[in-house]
């Protein structure tokens, strides 16, 4: 316990010299000990394209914007894109809208993005070449996204396409009021640039001859074909379909709408070219759709977007009959099983043109003689690792099972090279286990000051249904700045010092560079560190007795 | 004002510190070379607010000192769990003499110094509530009224805890300790007149008096730091939660804390020569049952037969302190939950 004493024969309370109380090990009161852990972010979770989110943020919170933008690189080669286009299921899922309101992760992308075109910077390729060649159909944003992770992992790839121009749908559906082309010429030409085979006018025909001439081939030829619907028709009816007029728009022609236009279906595709139809000079753009808002398939903002363009919307309505000038629409009400059910009460309306949006389809007829390939429900059937059933052929994007996004076809082209680099190296792609999930609960939210989202600028009006110039603006500096701080750091150390600060028995080792440790010889096992750690990263587990 | 502006720094000023802010603007716990005026083995119980509040205050004062302190301390919990003979967990100079007398040891400190030509270097006197609104309420009151220059620290667990829970005259009302057991009508320590002793402190129209709990530490630095700005007595009462006696989970003395001024059951001000200069305003207010609930001193007041009564009465007492102390901006929330 202490010293003995060094003093002749004095009374006991004076006989021992001055001890610290650092010989009292109090950590052998513990019943349990706290431990700091990594906790999977919610947005993180959520990214289709499997990004860093958290990670990225931290970065542009201290404005290293280079390195955020980094961060990004290694998961998605499209921060500029996915800024303007992804449906951000991130911002969905994550915490802070639970206290306020979500942070902006898709706006502080976008701004990295465009920094990143702005500066000009770069992804070096320092994997030594392998020598592989890999053939992708399709220059989709599936297919750019394997060409640019594989070329990074040393394999030459070519990337073939039957259009003019890279880019897929992002070029070819999304309208440039939404996605300006020279944003995808800068994001593609820079995976370009790092060495890939760009062979652009070139539809790829035969895969028996690519897949002896290639160690492997990747498929991401999307959907392209406008699912059509038998509406009785005049002779003189103007019926034309969607992906086609925003695609022939793309490539210069001006597709004959007339002034009175009417689209049906209810899904984003439907909403892009009833937008594009104002834009183009129509007086009367009016969207069909069976069902009622909330049923629609198109995202809110969408719709609120349209709306304020003028867009008119026909609720619970089919088309009946498409005539000269004239279409006949039925009235629908949706029976017990929110399903649409005719009325038979019918209605007129003005329409030069029918735009019909009711879906897309993959062309498959390159896979049809393979035997191995199984073709279900219009799409090409892969296992986890994306492989179709014939060896060394892979696919992706709107062409296999899942969401039609370009975020997931992203994600598929980063797991698609992650399976393709095994396959050619012989190895297994053998994958982390997944951290438990940062969820709200295991937050202190005290701590975190109040701070409303910041809003994005918005074109006026008046320019939005004459041009086609960029509907929504981005951050700069400042705002980008104020909202990547607005993050909660979800389940991931910050750097607070609330643990540091809070232990009643200073147990907690301050290390420096966003490092602490716990003193086990000291800690008592209380929980105070876990209980007021922002962001969740200490947990306290059972103290082996 | 007693509160920090809003920073736009991910987690704002609420937390110790931030590595998005230069270190100075950290508080003092934030700081790796800050003194642990109360070092590591010390025999307090897990989770012990007065263990914390000890260490936030002197710290802050060590700071503003340039450390140059004495503190004196009066016998309870805080001088038994840290000086087990031989042993010390003081590192800072550190007497102690008795229960009731820490008050007039300390004046005597500072009067020594004086005499000695050494006013640079500064006295803090600190105690329990026991120790403080009761036994040694007398010396304390000749120290205020003689405005002798110390700064009197009283760490406020609502009971004399060191001896095994008997109720002191801060003892809350309807709270459960061993001399007010939950039994009969009025279960629990009985409504009386209650004892403000920062009040009472006011009252002697010293330079400065202030309330303050181990739930915001920044604002706790902040009095520690601007009380040493005053020469004369002054005075700061820390709420101090002791999971023993109010039988709460280690875990959680901070957010009981934080609870009791959500609430408006502790209001957390300072005053100025008699005069309240700043009030700390509730940023979430809670009725008062989220903060008695989690306490098993008040555990009688809920169950099967819950004092809807009680709870209304204790209710009460907190509405009066968030009227006559203005705890709530007119802007803020509404009570939650
Ligand atoms: C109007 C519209 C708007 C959309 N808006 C959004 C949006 O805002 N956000 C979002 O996330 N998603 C949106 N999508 C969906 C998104 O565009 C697709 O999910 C995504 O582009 C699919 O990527 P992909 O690489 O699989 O295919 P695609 O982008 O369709 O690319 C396939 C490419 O393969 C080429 N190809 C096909 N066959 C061959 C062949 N035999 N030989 C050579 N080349 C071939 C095609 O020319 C095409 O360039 C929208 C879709 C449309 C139609
Ligand atoms: C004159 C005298 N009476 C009684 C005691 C016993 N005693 C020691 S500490 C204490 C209670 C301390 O209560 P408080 O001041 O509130 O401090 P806490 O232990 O709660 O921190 C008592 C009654 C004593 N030491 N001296
Ligand atoms: S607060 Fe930050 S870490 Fe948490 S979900 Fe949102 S963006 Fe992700
Ligand atoms: S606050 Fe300190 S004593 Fe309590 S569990 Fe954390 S490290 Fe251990
Ligand atoms: S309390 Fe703060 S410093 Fe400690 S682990 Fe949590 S976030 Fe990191
Ligand atoms: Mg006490």
């Amino acid at each position: 316990m202490s010293e003995a004493s060094k003093h002749g024969p004095l009374p006991f309370a004076i006989t021992l010299d001055v001890g610290s109380s650092l010989a009292n090990k109090t950590g052998s009161w513990r019943t349990e000990v706290p431990a700091y852990v990594d906790r999977l972010p919610p947005c993180n979770d959520a990214c289709p394209a499997g990004e860093n989110i958290q990670q990225w943020l931290h970065h542009a919170e201290e404005a290293g914007y280079e390195a955020a933008w980094r961060q990004i690189m290694a998961d998605n080669p499209f921060p500029a894109i996915m800024g303007r286009v992804c449906y951000r299921p991130c911002e969905t899922a994550c915490n802070r809208a639970t206290l306020d309101e979500a942070v902006g992760i898709n706006s502080v992308e976008r701004f990295l993005g465009d920094e990143a075109i702005k500066q000009g910077w770069t992804v070096p390729v320092e994997a030594e070449p392998t020598g592989k060649q890999v053939l992708v159909v399709g220059a989709g944003p599936s297919g750019l996204a394997v060409a640019y992770h594989l070329t990074l992992l040393g394999h030459q790839v070519t990337v073939r396409d039957s259009c003019p121009e890279a880019g897929g749908m992002m070029r070819y559906g999304i309208p440039a009021y939404r996605l300006p082309r020279d944003v995808v010429d800068a994001e593609v030409q820079r995976i370009v640039d790092l060495g890939v085979r760009l062979e652009l006018g070139t539809t790829v025909t035969d895969l028996e001859v690519a897949l002896s001439s290639f160690d492997a081939v990747f498929l991401a030829v999307g959907a392209h074909v406008g699912r059509r619907a038998d509406i009785p028709a005049g002779d003189s009816a103007h019926i034309l379909d969607a992906v086609s007029v925003l695609a022939g728009l793309e490539e210069g022609e001006q597709p004959l709408l007339g002034r009175r236009v009417a689209v049906y279906g209810g899904g984003n595709t439907a909403l892009d070219v009833a937008r594009t139809a104002r834009r183009l000079g129509a007086t009367d753009a009016v969207v069909v759709y069976r069902r009622t808002r909330d049923r629609m398939p198109a995202h809110d903002l969408e719709v609120k977007e349209a709306l304020e363009e003028g867009i008119r919307m026909r609720w619970l309505s089919t088309i009946a009959y498409a005539g000269a000038g004239q279409i006949k629409i039925e009235k629908m009400k949706l029976d017990e099983t929110g399903f649409p059910q005719p009325t038979g009460e019918f209605e007129e309306l003005a329409a030069d043109s029918v735009v019909l949006a009711l879906g897309q389809l993959s062309d498959l007829t390159l896979v049809e003689n393979l035997e191995d390939v199984t073709i279900a429900d219009g799409v090409v059937q892969v296992g986890k690792d994306l492989m179709t059933g014939h060896p060394g052929l892979f696919a992706g994007g709107d062409m296999v099972p899942s969401d039609r996004t370009v975020t997931v076809a992203i994600g598929h082209g980063k797991k698609a090279a992650r399976s393709i680099d095994a396959w050619l190296r012989g190895t297994a792609d053998e994958r982390a286990a997944r951290h438990e999930l940062a969820t709200y609960d295991r937050l202190n939210t005290w701590y975190y000051a109040d701070a409303p989202a910041t809003v994005r600028p918005r074109l006026d009006l008046a320019r939005r249904i004459t041009t086609f110039d960029e509907v929504t603006g981005g951050l700069d500096a400042s705002t980008a700045l104020f909202e990547a701080r607005r993050c909660l750091s979800c389940g991931n150390c910050l750097e607070c010092d609330n643990c540091f600060s809070v232990c009643p028995d200073n147990a907690v080792i301050k290390l420096g560079q966003g490092r602490y440790e716990i003193d086990l010889d000291f800690c008592k096992g209380c929980g105070l560190c876990a209980a007021e750690c922002p962001s969740g990263a200490i947990e306290m587990f059972p103290e082996r007795l | 004002m007693t509160q920090q502006r809003v920073r736009f720094y991910q987690i704002g000023s609420y937390a110790a510190g931030n590595r998005l802010l230069d270190p100075d603007q950290g508080s003092v716990q934030a700081d790796a070379q800050r003194t642990n005026s109360l070092n590591s083995g010390h025999r307090a119980c897990q989770g012990c607010g007065e263990a914390l509040g000890a260490r936030y205050a002197l710290d802050a004062v060590m700071r503003a000192t340039g450390n140059q302190m004495v503190a004196v301390n009066a016998t309870g919990c805080l001088e038994v769990f840290s000086t087990p003979y031989p042993e010390t967990a003081w590192q800072v100079p550190w007497l102690h003499s008795l229960f009731g007398n820490a008050p007039a040891v300390a004046t005597g400190v500072a009067a020594a110094l004086k005499a000695k030509g050494r006013t640079g270097v500064r006295v803090v006197g600190q105690g329990g509530d026991g120790g403080t609104v009761d036994i040694g309420l007398a010396c304390l009151s000749g120290m205020f009224e003689r405005n002798d220059d110390v700064l009197y620290i009283c760490y406020d667990n609502g009971g004399y805890m060191n001896t095994g829970v008997q109720r002191s005259g801060a003892t809350p009302h309807a709270a459960a300790t061993t001399t007010t057991p939950a039994v009969g009508p009025e279960p629990g320590n009985n409504f009386g007149q209650g004892k403000s002793l920062p009040l009472i402190a006011m009252a002697h129209r010293i330079p400065y008096v202030a309330t303050a709990t181990v739930a915001d530490l920044r604002d706790l630095e902040y009095k520690a730091k601007r009380a040493m700005e005053f020469r004369g007595a002054r005075y700061l009462h820390v709420l101090v939660p002791c999971p023993l006696g109010w039988r709460t989970a280690s875990n959680q003395t901070i957010q009981i804390a934080r609870l009791a001024t959500e609430t408006g059951i502790f209001p957390v001000f300072e005053a100025e020569d008699g005069e309240v200069v700043g009030v700390s305003k509730i940023r979430r207010r809670r009725p008062v049952s989220d903060y008695l609930e989690p306490q098993g001193r008040y555990a009688h007041l809920f169950g099967a037969a819950p004092r809807e009564d009680v709870i209304a009465r204790i209710q009460a007492e907190a509405d009066r302190n968030v009227r006559s102390f203005g705890l709530v901006d007119p802007r803020c929330r509404s009570m939650e939950g």
